[in-house]
């Protein structure tokens, strides 16, 4: 559990985190959004107290983090830049951390293994790729069993073997009942594995919801249906929950809360014709953008939309937006 | 699925005060910072690096190395013409200690590099957050090294003076190790060396940077003496005596004459001079972000 109040970090005239108040529950896997200079490694370097807030508090477990008496067992941290001394064996770290605590040699062969570092465990840390390092950041993190686990873009520099092996964990941790606070600036990433969303941008709270709550306020699920009697079908699908828009004159409707296929069938029972039945996926990655427009930091040259951030092709969440126009849409009879 | 459930401490199934809520994993081992932890995670780290051995190594040969060196050069000159004023009034324990000025930067640089190595790294981050009240590893620190440069440093001392004495024998600058103030300064060469090497690790932690600690160990050990000269006579013989480098070299000068401290005053502004780089450290590792 960790829990940020008016969580504020400011630098001279910067302000890098600017009154943060969340939440990160036990049980589930809560994403930390936000473009890059958004706060997010900011604020997780002042759960482990590297970093000392201007004004605010940040707790772990109820307790300041220094406050505890084994803290590796209380948060284990991946943070963003690299944090081992090139000239030491992975084990060599591992061992050394452990020795703080009196956390056993077994132990540290434990998450080796687990990082699957068993083959390089005793070569330098500084010959490790970017991915190896990771791996290693990570078994850091588990070393001490810790209630509550909390990474910094885990799947940087992963290979995809490593990220799904990342994915896996960071669900099973989560399973265990362990609290799971994952940074990216990918939705895609995140919206894999996390249940929970805080959505940050230029230090402050943009969102903390869920991806489910994220999708729908986005305008997801909502399907666009262009027949030759308008009129009629908005007659026919009219209902308790569902919510029917059109323009005077025009033969497009746009029709939440029901499915492509079930107005599809409606329209075939009585006789429509439709020309176009389109549901309209609003991919995260797009929700994501839409929220932090306003504060991304560096943007990409150019005015357009979604300049300076990164679509990731193929994210698995909704297809990718075509160049001309905001909503992506899918046709009904695909299967996202 | 269980990831990390297997590490079962045996301790029993009693859940600590601060066990965790989810029924899916055992009772969670009684681990625990303390002192003498985070001293032994000092003392691991110390020895797991490769420039330890190397600048020990080469502290210690420049100790014993250059002390014998020292003596031969003597014994060449000696009752000849051409010695020298201060190369005559020479003793053994002088000839043999000749090497402690090349060692101190050796045991002082490691010293730096054992701190401002952490910040240059990122290790710090790793460190700090096992130990997020920090000063446990400032002091860890300074007592595994200080404990190590004053090893190696009464190691080459008396290696040096049982080597260059025993060349120095039938001399005048011979002297045995039974003769009065001699293991005294012996004594005293480690010490400084020791405290050389905390003042190395304040440094490094007070400023963070090899570079930087590295200039200013170097010139306060060897480059503000020749300044001093630059001050008025009057202030000098005020000043002089208590900066670091003359205040150390009083702890193991076999004589004094009245412009230097006694070895114990010189013992005492020596060890003031290392608290007070290691309160600043304290001070700063304290206050400011990781």
């Amino acid at each position: 559990m960790i829990e940020a109040r008016k969580l504020t970090k400011r630098y001279g005239e910067k302000t890098a985190v600017d009154g943060l108040d969340f939440v990160v529950k036990p049980g589930s896997v809560t994403g930390f959004l936000g473009p890059n200079g958004a706060g997010k490694s900011t604020t997780m370097r002042m759960v482990v107290g590297l970093d000392a807030p201007t004004s605010g508090t940040v707790t772990v477990n109820g307790r300041r983090y220094a406050r505890h008496r084994a803290p590796l067992q209380e948060v284990g941290a991946l943070l963003e830049a690299k944090s081992v001394h090139p000239g030491r064996s992975a084990h060599q770290h591992l061992r050394a951390l452990a020795l703080t605590h009196g956390i056993p040699r077994r132990r540290v062969d434990e998450v080796v293994e687990l990082a699957g570092l068993g083959s390089v465990a005793h070569k330098r840390a500084g010959a490790f790729s970017l991915g190896m390092g990771q791996r290693l950041g990570i078994a850091a993190a588990l070393l001490g069993d810790p209630e509550t686990v909390m990474l910094d873009e885990p799947v940087n520099g992963l290979d995809p073997e490593g990220v799904l092996w990342v994915r896996n964990l960071l669900t099973s941790l989560a399973a265990e009942g362990r609290t799971v606070f994952v940074s990216s600036h990918l939705m895609s990433e995140v919206a894999l594995v996390a249940e929970h969303l805080i959505v940050v941008g230029r230090g402050r709270l943009l969102a903390d919801t869920t991806v489910a709550d994220l999708v729908r306020e986005a305008g997801g699920g909502t399907v666009k249906v262009a027949t030759a009697d308008p009129a009629r079908l908005r007659d026919l699908l009219a209902g308790p929950d569902v919510e029917i828009t059109g323009r005077a004159g025009s033969e497009e409707l746009r029709v939440t809360g029901l499915t492509a296929r079930e107005i599809g069938l409606r329209a075939a029972e009585h006789g429509i014709a439709l020309f176009e039945l389109t549901s309209r996926e609003v991919s995260l990655e797009q929700a994501f953008m839409d929220l932090t427009r306003e504060s991304v930091e560096y943007q990409g040259g150019g005015a357009g939309g979604g300049a300076g951030t990164d679509i990731a092709a193929g994210a698995g969440v909704g297809p990718v937006a075509g160049a001309e126009q905001q909503d992506q849409a899918t046709t009904a009879g695909r299967t996202v | 699925m269980s990831t990390l459930a297997t590490t079962d401490n045996g301790t029993g199934a009693d859940p600590g005060p601060g066990a965790g809520t989810s029924p899916t994993r055992a009772a969670r081992p009684d681990y625990r910072v303390t002192g003498r932890r985070v001293l032994a995670s000092e003392w691991a780290k110390l020895w797991s690096l490769r420039s330890t051995w190397i600048t020990l190594t080469l502290g210690l040969l420049f100790l014993v190395a250059f002390g014998v060196i020292a003596a031969i050069r003597y014994k060449a000159l000696a009752g000849s013409p051409r010695i020298g004023g201060d190369f005559a009034a020479s003793t053994a324990v002088s000839l043999s200690l000749f090497g402690a000025n090349f060692a101190q930067l050796a045991l002082g640089v490691l010293g730096v590099l054992i701190t401002a190595g952490e910040y240059s790294t990122g290790t710090i981050r790793s460190t700090m957050t096992a130990v997020p009240r920090r000063l446990p590893v400032l002091w860890s620190k300074a007592a595994v090294y200080g404990v190590v440069a004053l090893v190696v440093g009464l190691v080459g001392a008396f290696v040096a003076f049982l080597i260059g004495g025993g060349l120095l024998a039938g001399t005048p600058a011979a002297l045995g190790l039974g003769h009065a103030g001699v293991l005294r300064s012996l004594l005293g060469a480690g010490l400084y060396l020791g405290l050389v090497g905390v003042v190395g690790i304040a440094l490094g932690a007070l400023l963070r940077s090899v570079a930087g600690a590295v200039a200013v160990l170097i010139a306060a050990l060897m480059l503000i003496p020749g300044l001093a000269t630059l001050l008025p006579t009057s202030w000098q013989d005020n000043v002089t005596p208590y900066l670091p480098s003359n205040a150390g070299h009083a702890m193991f000068a076999l004589t004094q004459d009245p412009t230097t401290l006694s070895p114990l005053t010189g013992l005492l502004v020596f060890v003031g001079w290392t608290v007070l780089v290691l309160a600043g450290a304290g001070y700063r590792m304290v206050r400011s972000d990781v």
